[in-house]
């Protein structure tokens, strides 16, 4: 157990999974930190945030392989391959692209099992960076995991620490279901302890974060960090909030959450994402389907607005939720 | 080209010095290739689509450059309010379709403005500028067979300058590219684009293709990229001597002035005149970018429809 990044958590998980199965590749755009350079292939980066630093030089570029700029393909030859016996990790530099390889996931990848009459196994892995905060503008800055996750065949997570980033990196791995596996960027420079030996997080299993009874805050991602804020600053004033960080958008533990609701009678979902047909109004559905005897307020959901990311920091401070904005939403809550 | 170089060197400065918001992906080194194209078209009705090095092909098709400054100051009154920043500038008034922060997101909207252009005769032509990465994107593939299918006034710029990100274009993108345009049809040419009349030779001769109902061309202009991927990148795929090599052997405007000069076309005087007021519209933009207001929060709502709000 030490204190680790979410970056090196992520960086470990892969690095333990390739040491223990040969069939483990990691696929991608500079994942060896590029190719063919007039310094001599030397290993530079790993991807442009260095979240693959160090695997080339380990275990070799037929095993970390950089690609052409060309996201069909990679994510294509990705599914194929894990179709065929590998267990392929492909990375999606930034989740904005997904738009390129989309039908690679949706209609092929996510597929398979199915439509194959629950023949083929599909054990692709593909890691992407969501997320505003960077003042990198609206393509580079979305967190689109609502468009993956109600697409059937596919399981989608979205870490929200480190320690939680390895243990469900390395279920990803050995998960034989494609996986879309959302780092926020946000977040690769927090650290937390991690043990060095690999574990695994199961899938659809969300954390109660923050223990209480007076009201229930659904995160995910990023946000949980903001919901514990939120929770901790109101424990000083007495009142105490159940975080609950959902670890997963598909599956979903609606069970949790169910029970907290139950508990606690009030529920706010915070979600970075859009607000419309997204993991938020999926959840306050549940609950509104599956508790709402139990509920003594409406629902409310903290989201982005629907809009796009403005690149202004500015207009990005205002267009992400806040814990400021949260706490607000909370306290109306608490005072209906 | 001065005013391009001066643009992008200074912006490297300001974005060291911490007070630039985002990406910055800088051009400095492939100037003669915009010009060299740009020149040659018209605001209101030749289009061109950009790449995320897009500062570079925004001034050349005439762009202004202190609301383009402002722009990725993310400022009011930038180009874009300050919504898009640096990889997302677009001023369809003087015929840009936007910077493109997605590789290879441009040739198939070029298509568009080409397509535009062939319906209502308007003698317009479309140029998407393309990386060597980009090059190897599917859409590109699908760009250049529509285009010599349709034949669409067009005119496919590859700006090869050796790298996409980290990776080499020796490693990543096989065959040639001007091989590539040939197999579709399309006529194609390499030349130096180092070398600005080069460049503006074989721009002519493609854009009077495409105006003369030829249908589209590709030009191939080997490119240098004097700084990394973007501002910041620490460049250790690169030999440490080889931006140095490029600034120093490779540099369009040195180019330009040894051969205007020897022309007698313009004095060294000229030129210095050229570059003082260069310098000092380039000072006039950072000044006035940073002393802009932010946008209002309340455009963080507007425009997302047209009727929205
Ligand atoms: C679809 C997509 N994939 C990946 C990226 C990340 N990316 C941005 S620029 C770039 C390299 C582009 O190389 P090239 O086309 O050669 O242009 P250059 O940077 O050399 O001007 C990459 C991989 C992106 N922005 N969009």
């Amino acid at each position: 157990m030490s204190l680790k990044t979410y970056r090196e958590a992520i960086n470990e998980a892969l690095r333990q999974e390739m040491e223990a199965n040969d069939r483990v590749i990691v696929i991608g755009e500079d994942v060896a930190g590029g190719a063919g350079g007039s310094a001599g292939g030397a290993e530079a980066a790993g991807g442009v945030m260095g979240i693959t630093a160090g695997l080339a030089t380990k275990f070799g570029r037929d095993r970390v392989i950089d690609t052409p700029i060309t996201e069909s393909a990679i994510i294509g030859m990705a599914a194929g391959a894990a179709l065929t016996g590998m267990r392929p990790v492909a990375e999606l530099m930034f989740a904005d692209f997904i738009g390129v390889c989309l039908d690679q996931i949706y209609n092929q990848a996510a597929k398979f099992r199915y439509m194959f009459g629950g023949k083929a196994r599909t054990p692709l892995v593909v890691r992407t960076m969501i997320g505003a905060g960077m003042g990198a503008g609206p393509q580079h800055s979305q967190a689109i995991y609502p468009i993956l996750t109600m697409i059937p065949g596919l399981k989608v997570i979205v870490p929200s620490n480190a320690y939680d980033a390895k243990g469900l990196l390395i279920q990803a791995i050995r998960d034989d279901d494609p996986v879309i596996f959302c780092e926020h960027k946000g977040l690769l420079g927090d650290s937390c302890e991690v043990p060095d030996e690999p574990y695994t997080i199961p899938f659809g299993k969300a954390a109660i974060t923050r223990k209480g009874d007076a009201l229930t805050l659904v995160g995910m991602s990023r946000m949980v960090k903001h919901c514990n804020e939120v929770a901790d600053r109101m424990k000083k004033d007495g009142i105490d909030i159940e975080v609950i960080d959902i670890r997963t958008t598909s599956p979903l533990d609606a069970a949790t959450i169910l029970e907290s609701v139950k508990k606690t009678g009030r529920l706010v979902v915070v979600d970075e994402a859009n607000p419309m047909c997204s993991v938020a109004s999926e959840i306050s559905s549940i609950v509104a389907s599956d508790a709402f005897d139990y509920l003594d307020a409406p629902i409310k959901k903290v989201t982005a607005p629907h809009t796009p990311v403005p690149a202004s920091p500015t207009l990005e401070a205002l267009y992400l939720p806040t814990p400021a904005k949260i706490e607000l939403v909370v306290r109306e809550l608490l005072d209906y | 080209m001065r005013t391009i170089r001066e643009f992008e060197e200074r912006l490297h400065q300001e974005f060291q010095s911490g007070t630039v918001p985002g990406f910055l992906h800088l051009y400095s080194g492939q100037e003669a290739i915009a010009v060299g194209i740009c020149e040659q078209l018209e605001d209101h009705r030749d289009y061109i689509g950009s790449t995320h090095r897009g500062h570079g092909h925004c001034i050349a098709k005439g762009v202004d450059v202190k609301a383009m400054m402002k722009e990725i100051y993310c400022k009011k009154n930038g180009v874009c309010g300050g919504k898009g920043g640096s990889m997302h500038i677009a001023d369809l008034d003087k015929g840009m379709l936007g910077a493109n922060a997605i590789v290879g997101g441009a040739p198939p909207l070029a298509l568009g403005a080409a397509l535009t252009a062939k319906t209502l005769k308007t003698g317009g032509v479309a140029v998407p500028f393309i990386g060597d990465g980009a090059a190897n994107q599917g859409t590109v593939a699908e760009s250049m067979n529509m285009a010599a299918v349709l034949k669409l006034p067009m005119v496919f710029m590859f700006e090869n300058n050796g790298y996409a990100e980290f990776t080499a274009a020796s490693y990543a993108t096989a065959g040639s590219i001007e091989a590539r345009a040939k197999a579709y049809d399309i006529p194609a040419v390499t030349v130096d684009g180092a070398d600005f009349f080069a460049v503006y030779e074989a721009s002519r001769e493609a854009i009077e293709r495409a105006r003369n109902g030829g249908g589209p061309s590709a030009i191939e202009a080997k490119a240098y990229r004097f700084w990394g991927h973007f501002a910041g990148d620490p460049q250790r795929y690169r030999a440490p001597n080889e931006t140095k090599e490029l600034r120093e052997n490779h540099d369009c405007l040195k180019h330009f002035a040894a051969r205007v000069t020897q022309a007698a076309l313009l004095d060294q005087a000229e030129m210095d005149a050229i570059d003082v007021e260069v310098m000092q519209l380039i000072e006039d933009a950072v000044i006035e970018a940073k002393a802009d207001d932010q946008p209002d929060p309340q455009s963080l709502y507007n425009d997302v429809y047209v009727s929205y709000n």
